[in-house]
């Protein structure tokens, strides 16, 4: 098993307010190598495939958006969609990596 | 009081790999480029995307939002964007999106639904060489839409 990614960080900007009905944008990036399995180290040793392979947000526990990523996407993946803000609430997110290792964020909105 | 958290200038991370890619570039492409016979072609594309969405697309609604010449290959950025309303009735299910240039055909797969309002999405992608990338939306009627786009590639991102 590859060793599990260091220093992984995660950024999101979504609005703290809305209006009800309102779409806002939210913003997402996680610093993740996304390791395709194409590449070499300097040794010439072909780096074992790690990237994050799922990205799913639930809003007040509501499924909302879900990505599949495959090794194409790039290092350090920015994601962005919309969302009806509809309720005040949590925003939950999680990115999946190869290794299993599960990389969470949360975001509260007050909807008004 | 909610806060919101908003991103930093840059990312350790990023900032890092920048660095690796400016010192090590020219010296690491040769070593990093896979020959053309390992790049998937149009058939594997094609095969990708009927395995995702069966059917047959029509032309429309699909707009790919991307550079037409990406000076790094390793990260484009890319929207796609379907023109449909996003109601209960009528709305975006899955936006699926493959290129033809790079070690594997499959680039992202996204579920939406009425919760999102409006059918768009952004994100960025590694392109090993100047490639087509096409894009396919299944609609909540089971209807598919494709657009595809050529995006030229000054330097290849390698990491396919």
């Amino acid at each position: 098993m590859p060793n599990p990614i260091q220093n992984v960080e995660t950024r999101l900007r979504v609005p703290s307010t809305a209006t009800k009905g309102e779409i806002i944008e939210i913003k997402t990036l996680i610093s993740h190598p996304m390791y395709s399995g194409f590449t070499k180290d300097s040794a010439g040793k072909t780096i074992p495939r790690d990237i994050i392979n799922t990205f799913a947000v639930t809003y007040n526990g509501r499924p909302v958006f879900k990505m599949t990523l495959q090794p194409a996407i790039s290092a350090n993946p920015f994601i962005a969609f919309s969302v009806v803000a509809d309720q005040t609430g949590t925003f939950d997110f999680t990115w999946t990596d190869d290794n299993g290792a599960a990389y969470k964020d949360q975001a509260q909105i007050t909807v008004s | 009081m909610m806060t919101e958290t908003e991103f930093g200038p840059a990312l350790y991370t990023r900032r890092k790999s920048i660095a690796v890619a400016g010192s090590g570039l020219l010296a690491a492409l040769a070593v990093l480029m896979l020959p053309d016979a390992a790049l998937a072609k149009t058939a594997d594309v094609n095969k990708w995307l009927a395995q995702q969405l069966p059917g047959t697309p029509s032309p429309g609604k699909v707009t790919i939002d991307a550079p037409d010449i990406a000076e790094n290959g390793n990260t484009v950025p890319i929207t796609i964007s379907v023109d449909s309303p996003m109601t209960e009735q009528n709305y975006v299910k899955t936006i699926i999106m493959a290129a033809d240039g790079n070690p594997l055909p499959g680039v992202a797969i996204f579920e939406l639904s009425p919760a999102n309002g409006k059918a768009s999405v952004d994100f960025r992608i590694r392109l090993a060489q100047t490639e087509k990338v096409t894009a396919v939306a299944q609609m909540s009627d089971g209807s598919l839409w494709t657009a595809s786009r050529v995006i030229k590639v000054t330097i290849g991102g390698c990491g396919g």
